[in-house]
Order: C-alpha cells, then sequence, then structure tokens
C-alpha cells in the first residue's frame, strides 16, 4: 500500500502543480503510515531521483517518447498499470490542466472515487473525506470518498512547494503496455517569457478603469517588476483590449495567487470568484463605493494613473531598480 | 453528423450561497437557475455553429436532473438544440452522473459530446473525463477552439502558461470552456420552436457512488479593508514587503 503521486511535465520540466502535489502527497502518506512514491511519464531533462527532496521514495519513470505529450486516455492507461502493480491506495494529482484530464478517467477506470479542488489534507477521523472549494471559492465541500482506491487532485496555490529535505528517491524503469496515442499534438504555443497565470505568486489585473489597451504599460511595468503575470476582468478580454487567456473570474480562469492587485475593476460578483482564493488582494479604484474593497485586505482609493506610478517608483526603489 | 451536448442547471452567478440542513444542502430559496455557462456559451454554441455550417448535423441535449431541471433545458433547445433528453433523477457524484450520461451517449452513436469545462457550483471538471473512459473514447479537456475537417478534429486546449493544438479522429469527448464560442441569446422563433421539440424523460440506469457530500461550510469574513492614502504608495509597498511578505 503506498500513496501515489502524479509528477506531470511539460517539455521536460516538471510543472509547479507537480512539486505542490508530492509535497501533499508525502504530507498525507506520512499521515497514513504509507510510503510515498511517484510516477512520471515521458522524457523528463531534470534529475528525477532528486525528487526524493519531496519526501518520495521511489518514483516509476515510463520514459517511452509517445508519453512526452498528453493523451489522457494512454496516460490513464498507463498510470492504472502503475497503481495495479505498486497496489497504491491513494493517488494525487495537481487539479491543474493535466490533472483535470486524466484524474477523472482514472477515477473511471478504477472506480476509485474522485476528490477534484482539494484545499486540505484528507479527514480519517471517520471515513475518509476532503475538504475542496466548490461555488467558485464561495464556499467548501467536505466530500466522503467510499472506495478502497482514492483519488484526490490538489488545487494550484493551495500548498507549499517546499521541499521537506528527505533523500534521493528509488527511480524505477516502469515497463507499460503503451497504446498508440489517438490525440495527436500537432504544437504548442507558450506565451514567452511571462509567467503562466495559473502558477503566479503575483498577479497584476487590469479593468475597463484602465479606459483602454494603450494604457497597459503601466501595468506590465508593474508586473515585470514584481515577477507577476498580468490578468484583466471580462469585458477587458471581450473587447479584446487583452487576450482571452488573461480573463479571470467565474467564466475565466480560476487563480489563487499570494497577492492579486486589482486596478480600476469594480469587482463584481463574477470577477471575485474567480479570485477569491488569493491570499492578500489589494484594491485601487478611484470610487470609494466600489464593491471590491469589501473583499480586499488594502486599498487605495485614488486615480490608477497617478497611483499605479507612485507604486512602480517605490517597488524600484524597494528592488534597487533605477 | 450527430452531436450530443451535457447541459447542467447551475445557480445564477448572483446567487447568495448560503446552507442548510446542518449545512448538507444548498440553500435554493428564491436561487434563480440558469444553464451552466460553458455548457450554454461555449459547447452549446459550438454545437450550433457547427449545424450551421453542415445543417444535416444533429444536435441532442442531455440532462441528468429532476424535473426542476426541464426550464433550463427548455432554454438550451431555444438556444438550438433539436431534441433533448432528461434523466431522471438527482446526484452529486461525479461518476454517477457521467454514468448515465455515458448510456445515452452509447444508445445515441453520437460523433462529438461536448461538455462544459466544469459546473460553477461543484468545480469538478470531471464528468467530461469519467464520460470518455467509460465509452473507450479519447478526450480533449479545457478546449479553447474546435474545427470540424470530415472525421478529423482540430481542437486547441489549454496548457500552462500557453495553448497545445491537437487533432483527433471522432467520435470524440471534449470540454469546451472560453474561446470556443461566442455567446447568444435565445431568439423569438427559437423560443417559440422550443415549445414543440421532443424532451424525453428517461429513467437512470444502475451505477455506484463514489463520493457523496457530508457538509458545507463557509469561508471565514474578510477582516475588512485597511485603506492607504493615495499619495502615500510608499505605505502599500512597505506593508506587502514587511508584514504581509509578499514581494
Ligand atoms: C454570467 C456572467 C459571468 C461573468 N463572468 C465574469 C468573469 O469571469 N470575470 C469578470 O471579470 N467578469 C465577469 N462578468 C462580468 C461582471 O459582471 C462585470 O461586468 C465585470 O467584471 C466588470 O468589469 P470591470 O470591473 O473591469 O468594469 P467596470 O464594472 O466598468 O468597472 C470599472 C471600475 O474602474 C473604476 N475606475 C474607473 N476609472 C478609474 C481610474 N482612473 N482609476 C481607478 N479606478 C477607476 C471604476 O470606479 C469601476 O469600479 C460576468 C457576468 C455574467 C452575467
Ligand atoms: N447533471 C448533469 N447533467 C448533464 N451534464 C452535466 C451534469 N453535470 C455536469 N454535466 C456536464 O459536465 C460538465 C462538467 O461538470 P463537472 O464535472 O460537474 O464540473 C458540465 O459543464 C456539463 O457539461
Amino acid at each position: 500500500m503506498s500513496v501515489l503521486i502524479f509528477i506531470d511535465q511539460s517539455e521536460g520540466q516538471v510543472k509547479k502543480g507537480a512539486l505542490e502535489a508530492l509535497s501533499y502527497g508525502a504530507k498525507v502518506a506520512a499521515q497514513l503510515g504509507l510510503s510515498a512514491e511517484g510516477v512520471v511519464l515521458g522524457k523528463l531533462s531534470e534529475d528525477i531521483a532528486a525528487l526524493g527532496k519531496y519526501g518520495v521514495k521511489k518514483i516509476y519513470h515510463v520514459a517511452d517518447e509517445q508519453l512526452n505529450h498528453l493523451d489522457a486516455q494512454v496516460f490513464t492507461d498507463v498510470i492504472a498499470q502503475v497503481v495495479q502493480s505498486s497496489g497504491a491506495t491513494v493517488i494525487v494529482f495537481s487539479n491543474n490542466t493535466d490533472g483535470k484530464a486524466i484524474a477523472p478517467r482514472l477515477s473511471a477506470k478504477l472506480k476509485a472515487g474522485l476528490v477534484s479542488g482539494a484545499v486540505a489534507l484528507p479527514d480519517t477521523g471517520n471515513g475518509f473525506s476532503v475538504k475542496k472549494s466548490v461555488f467558485s471559492g464561495k464556499a467548501f465541500a467536505h466530500v466522503a470518498i467510499h472506495t478502497d482506491i482514492k483519488i484526490i487532485a490538489v488545487n494550484p496555490n493551495s500548498f507549499s512547494t517546499a521541499a521537506s529535505g528527505g533523500d534521493n528517491a528509488e527511480v524505477v524503469n516502469f515497463n507499460a503496455t503503451i497504446a498508440a496515442p489517438k490525440v495527436k499534438v500537432t504544437g504548442v504555443n507558450k506565451v514567452k517569457g511571462e509567467i503562466p497565470l495559473s502558477e503566479a505568486e503575483i498577479v497584476v489585473s487590469g479593468g475597463r478603469g484602465l479606459k483602454g489597451p494603450e494604457n497597459w504599460g503601466m501595468i506590465e511595468e508593474l508586473a515585470k517588476l514584481l515577477s507577476a503575470a498580468t490578468a484583466c476582468s471580462r469585458p477587458v478580454a471581450d473587447t479584446h483590449w487583452r487576450p482571452h487567456h488573461e480573463h479571470v473570474g467565474q467564466t475565466g480562469l480560476a487563480i489563487a495567487p499570494n497577492l492579486y492587485i486589482a486596478i480600476g475593476i469594480s469587482g463584481a460578483i463574477q470577477h471575485l470568484a474567480g479570485v477569491n482564493r488569493s491570499k492578500t488582494i489589494v484594491v485601487i479604484n478611484k470610487d470609494p463605493e466600489a464593491p471590491f474593497f469589501k473583499a480586499a485586505d488594502y486599498g487605495i482609493v485614488g486615480d490608477a494613473f497617478e497611483v499605479v506610478p507612485r507604486i512602480i517608483e517605490e517597488v524600484k526603489k524597494l528592488k534597487g531598480v533605477a | 453528423m450527430k452531436i450530443l451536448v451535457c447541459i447542467s442547471k447551475s445557480p445564477d452567478t448572483t446567487a447568495k450561497i448560503a446552507f442548510t440542513d446542518n449545512n448538507t444542502k444548498f440553500a435554493t430559496d428564491g436561487v434563480q437557475w440558469i444553464i451552466n455557462p460553458y455548457d450554454e456559451w461555449y459547447a452549446l454554441v459550438k454545437a450550433i455553429e457547427i449545424k450551421e455550417k453542415d445543417p444535416s448535423a444533429v444536435i441532442h441535449l442531455v440532462t441528468v436532473g429532476g424535473a426542476d431541471a426541464e426550464p433550463v433545458i427548455r432554454k438550451a433547445l431555444a438556444l438550438g438544440g433539436d431534441e433533448a433528453i432528461r434523466i431522471n433523477t438527482a446526484s452529486q457524484d461525479s461518476f454517477y452522473i457521467a454514468s448515465q450520461i455515458a448510456e445515452t451517449a452509447k444508445q445515441g452513436a453520437y460523433d462529438l459530446v461536448l461538455a462544459g469545462k466544469e459546473t460553477i457550483d461543484y468545480n469538478s471538471a470531471s464528468i467530461g473525463g469519467m464520460v470518455a473512459e467509460l465509452l473507450g473514447l479519447p478526450y480533449v479537456s479545457l478546449a479553447t477552439r474546435l474545427d470540424l475537417n470530415g472525421n478529423t478534429v482540430a481542437v486547441t486546449r489549454e496548457i500552462e502558461g500557453g495553448e497545445e493544438l491537437c487533432e483527433v479522429n471522432i467520435p470524440a469527448v471534449v470540454s469546451c470552456q472560453k474561446g470556443m464560442a461566442e455567446a447568444r441569446i435565445p431568439n423569438m422563433r427559437g423560443i417559440m420552436a422550443a415549445r414543440t421539440k421532443s424532451l424525453k424523460v428517461t429513467e437512470p440506469v444502475a451505477a455506484e457512488h463514489l463520493t457523496s457530500i457530508v457538509r458545507f461550510e463557509l469561508p471565514p469574513a474578510k477582516a475588512g479593508v485597511k485603506l492607504i492614502p493615495a499619495d502615500d504608495a510608499a505605505e502599500l509597498v512597505k506593508i506587502l514587503h514587511e508584514e504581509v511578505k509578499v514581494i
């Protein structure tokens, strides 16, 4: 019996979500008195054994070239083989883009109950239940899993990626039967040099209060100084001031950074639904009645075109940038 | 071309979130129900766009839910579905719901099954993947674009920090999100036509419940905003650096 953690990668690099899943999985293993093990599919350019510092003792590696890109069906099949051979009873994913593709398939294949969007360690006091985020961050649900094998997909940015300082893991080359992928990946477009919004620790976001796309220079400058990602409200994406992938909220991306800075955004309930899991929220708005102030930790009532350049100056001083 | 679109009902995006019965049930009093936005704006409208290019295409809608799901499925018919199926059972377990949809999908021999990215109430993002597995079909999740070329679909899916372009032969299951299509509103003709469209009610097949909701919980209220004078950006930066330690 073990806890098996899926370590997902993109172009040979372990994803941030995978590190969170590893730290979480190692804690679950300690809680249940089981050993923590990992599984890596495809080619990795990093040293796999070194992932032992996150607390995993053993890592199954299926190095086949066909697994460099995700076909959820093939990945599910291979992971199921690892589950069977390792006797894992808890399987942990990140609830990131790969986890959302694979975990539900694995759940149906193994008839193993899945809780996706987990925000806490399981409660094993009476059965086995996991707290998850529901109603777009406006509430939580405690969900009981009734099956012998349990699958948990942990929400990005809910757990730290901190290494617990274990030894190198034993890497086992796992011989799996691999069906030919049916999903052919014909291209990958990554926004170069930008921090992925879903993984960012700090997000600087702009709304309609910025008046037009030509005013985003200061948003980008502040984001760059803070190593932050940029985001926007829905009307801003809908009017093509900013690209669709920056739209956060109920119908856009849901994010949970450590710091969310909202500039010229009113704070409509649908916007809040995508950002209310942020740990600290700073709101800059010229209207003191803007609903966003009710959800904020810190606020400045003022004109963004005056306030943001001042903040940029202060951050430059702090970082020692001329 | 036969398309099955999975439609779920969700509380209106401005609905107050509260719970009753010792925090075990969502308080539905006064709640307006809408078509889950991902199902409506993206999955259903995409199906309609496909049908506009190929009028021989057929769009069926499926919902798993009680009679209270009917107004929502009627609205989906008004937007453009041809026929609807309601599987008469209410459940909060994704595997149970997916098992029902998979059974309907099998019987209808669909070329494409479209689901939303997630429901905005339970946020599971699970049903599409489960249906695909139960049908043994390929699955592309979180799609932002879909183009049909004969027997293949070209799909763009979201990945961290970008997108991946994929091709897959039909039949396949795809979960849909923003970018896929532009939101529409039903017109009078659609609303009239929906009244005479078939809405078939079937009983559920036997399937397991793998999970259940024990209780709900609301997050603790925020302490309240600390306001900083507009000319004192230094104070804000100092707090974020020294007290909150985020920058
Ligand atoms: C079903 C549904 C789903 C939705 N999903 C989303 C979603 O996912 N994400 C989302 O964001 N919205 C969503 N919306 C839209 C949402 O209701 C709001 O309309 C939207 O969030 C408003 O965007 P905004 O705050 O940028 O613009 P506005 O509401 O126009 O607010 C602009 C703000 O800028 C302030 N301002 C103006 N000038 C300045 C200045 N010089 N300096 C400082 N502040 C200034 C104003 O005081 C105002 O508060 C959805 C709506 C519906 C019905
Ligand atoms: N009760 C239901 N009936 C029909 N389709 C559903 C139902 N619940 C969820 N779906 C579909 O599955 C998608 C993902 O839902 P979920 O996995 O619950 O987040 C939704 O966007 C719908 O397309």
